[in-house]
């Protein structure tokens, strides 16, 4: 699985630019993903290659065309140091597995990568990194395969006022 | 047990106290959508199953990104949550009123101690008014449509305090850039930003809007200010009114992940340059850049005060003719009184083109796009490369009064130097 390699604060607007946001069809939105910042994203990214950003990826608007266009890419895992947090949801709800690896910066573009969630590591050409675990309240919409599919789900609402 | 606004506010809906690093289904008092965000959160509320809103009265639905419609597909997404206002007995602001942090304010829609969600990142905009309010992306938006609530971890809190006054000016958007500089734009992720301090005591609530909207720009989760006299009379000033008993004032010794002291009184007007947020310097460091578009308008510096500022500096000047110097008022309550003092006229005499309420050229979508190897100096939030049009264009951020001096003399200007 390649590796597409981005550095820090990649924002929101890079990802997918403001004048395509009457696009909701993940397809469609890949054909515009990083336009103008890495035209070549959209041309030659496949299924299960891999975004490996630095830090604060996915910063700015709340848009979750975001996930989406790389979702539409074929792209279901974003590895980084660390996300902005709305993206970070927005992955999750939208079912793409947003991955915070302190050693990010150490992999390069056109690496492979392989993600063990359930060993706490990736490895990079071979080499092992560390994970962080997802909090254990996203990992529970993560196995309903998504915020939707959690939603069908519940019986009851647990609210804190109880 | 001491504790920050935020862990007080989610103490005052849960039947326990609550500390940061809690996760919650919390109950939501508000929750906005918009033309851009909108659709999709309504698509994913009928995925879920969804066939009436948790309670149409906490909706705040309108279009503000593409206002009038700018393509077909914009005027068809609002045929779209025009039809489910309609279904589901939600007041539908429309095209009519404006930004929809600005209406959010202004209509009452979101009071002190309130819980707010919005499918959009400056929803923290609202932390002006001492509500816990945080943007969220359109999947979140359908849930907390369906239910009403939705989870939060409740998050750390930043203690920025303020202390001084400001000089003649200088104001609200230089503090929260020169913050921003300090902090980085991951200084804040997953925290609130308490805004606090003698300049935010003194700071109306236009000003704390301003700085409470920015707090994205560091990763905040919600910016918020002490809710106080100023707050109260702001509302009594829109008929609105909380019934809310909370002391929602910060306890010093609250457990903070950070507490920033800033003075502001010799504070210089700050100018945030391409292509990161947090890439702030004093207006003298850039001064004399040429700038080919001026935009003075958004959820960030639209309003009334905004525009007062920037009428001072423009006095009885005229625009340069190299700039298109661009005015477009956060929302129509904003507009008119704008007009009716005059100021609307003094800009339109001075060269300035004034649009309608709506969030204009901030996003690159409607109407006000750069060129590649074009400068636009711009009071609204973001810089990021493109974010007003060619990837090749530089956005520069400041203040209402440093645009208005840059704007009369074609170059970044420095607001002080001017009469």
């Amino acid at each position: 699985m390649r590796v597409w390699k981005f550095g820090d604060d990649i924002d929101t607007d890079a990802i997918i630019p403001g004048r395509f946001l009457t696009i909701y069809e993940s397809a469609e939105l890949a054909t515009h993903a990083f336009e103008g910042t890495r035209d070549d994203f959209a041309r030659e990214a496949k299924e299960g290659d891999i975004i490996v950003g630095g830090r604060n990826f996915g910063c700015g608007s709340s848009r979750e065309h975001a996930p989406l266009a790389i979702k539409g890419a074929g792209i279901t895992v974003v590895v980084a140091r660390s996300f902005a947090r709305i993206f970070y949801r927005n992955c999750i709800n939208t079912g793409v597995l947003p991955v915070i690896c302190p050693d990010a910066d150490t992999i390069r573009e056109g690496d492979t990568v392989e993600i063990f969630p359930e060993k706490g590591c990736l490895t990079a050409n071979g080499v092992r990194h560390d994970i962080e675990p997802v909090p254990a309240f996203m990992q529970k919409i993560i196995t309903a395969g998504g915020l939707v599919e959690y939603a069908h789900a519940i019986e009851e609402l647990e609210l804190c006022t109880k | 047990m001491s504790a920050t606004i935020t862990e007080k506010i989610f103490s005052g809906r849960c039947a326990r106290e609550v500390v940061a690093g809690d996760v919650m289904m919390a109950p939501i008092d508000a929750a906005m959508i918009h033309d851009i965000t909108g659709p999709l959160a309504i698509d994913k509320f009928m995925e879920m199953g969804g066939t009436t809103v948790f309670d149409p009265a906490k909706v705040i639905l309108l279009f503000d990104h593409q206002v009038p419609a700018d393509s077909i597909p914009a005027a068809q997404n609002h045929v779209m949550m025009r039809r489910f206002a309609e279904e589901q007995g939600i007041l539908n602001y429309d095209v009519h009123e404006g930004v929809c942090h600005q209406v959010a304010v202004e209509k009452g829609r979101v009071l002190p101690g309130d819980i707010v969600v919005g499918s959009d990142s400056h929803t923290c905009t609202y932390g002006a008014v001492g509500a816990f309010a945080t943007g969220i992306g359109s999947t979140d938006m359908g849930f907390a449509l369906r239910f009403g609530a939705l989870y939060f971890r409740i998050p750390e809190s930043i203690r920025a305090e303020a202390a001084g006054a400001f000089a003649p000016r200088v104001g609200a958007k230089d503090l929260v850039l020169s913050i921003i500089g300090d902090l980085g734009a991951d200084g804040a992720t997953y925290k609130a930003v308490e805004f606090t301090g003698p300049a935010m005591e003194a700071m109306d609530i236009p000003g704390r809007m301003t700085c409470c909207n920015m707090a994205i720009e560091m990763g905040g989760k919600a910016g918020i200010v002490p809710p106080d006299a100023t707050t109260h009379a702001y509302l009594a000033s829109i008929g609105a009114r909380t019934t809310r008993k909370e002391d929602l004032t910060p306890d010093d010794d609250a457990t903070y992940a950070a507490w920033k002291d800033y003075d502001v009184t010799d504070l210089v007007p700050q100018v945030a340059v391409p292509h990161n947020v947090d890439n702030v310097v004093d207006v003298t460091d850039v001064a004399g850049i040429p700038v080919n578009q001026v935009f003075i308008g958004s959820c960030t510096n639209g309003r009334y005060d905004d525009f007062l500022e920037a009428a001072e500096v423009l006095g009885d000047e005229t625009f340069s003719p190299d700039v298109r110097v661009i005015i477009v008022p956060a929302s129509r309550t904003e507009y008119l009184r704008t007009l009716r003092a005059g100021l609307i006229e003094r800009f339109v005499e001075a060269g300035a083109i004034v649009e309608g309420p709506s969030c204009g050229p901030c996003m690159g979508g409607a109407f006000g796009l750069l060129a590649p190897g074009e400068v636009s100096l711009s009071t609204s939030n973001r810089n990021f490369r493109g974010r007003q049009g060619s990837t090749e264009a530089e956005v520069y951020l400041c203040s209402p009064a440093t645009a208005a001096a840059s704007a009369i003399h074609g170059v970044i200007t420095d607001p002080r130097e001017v009469a």
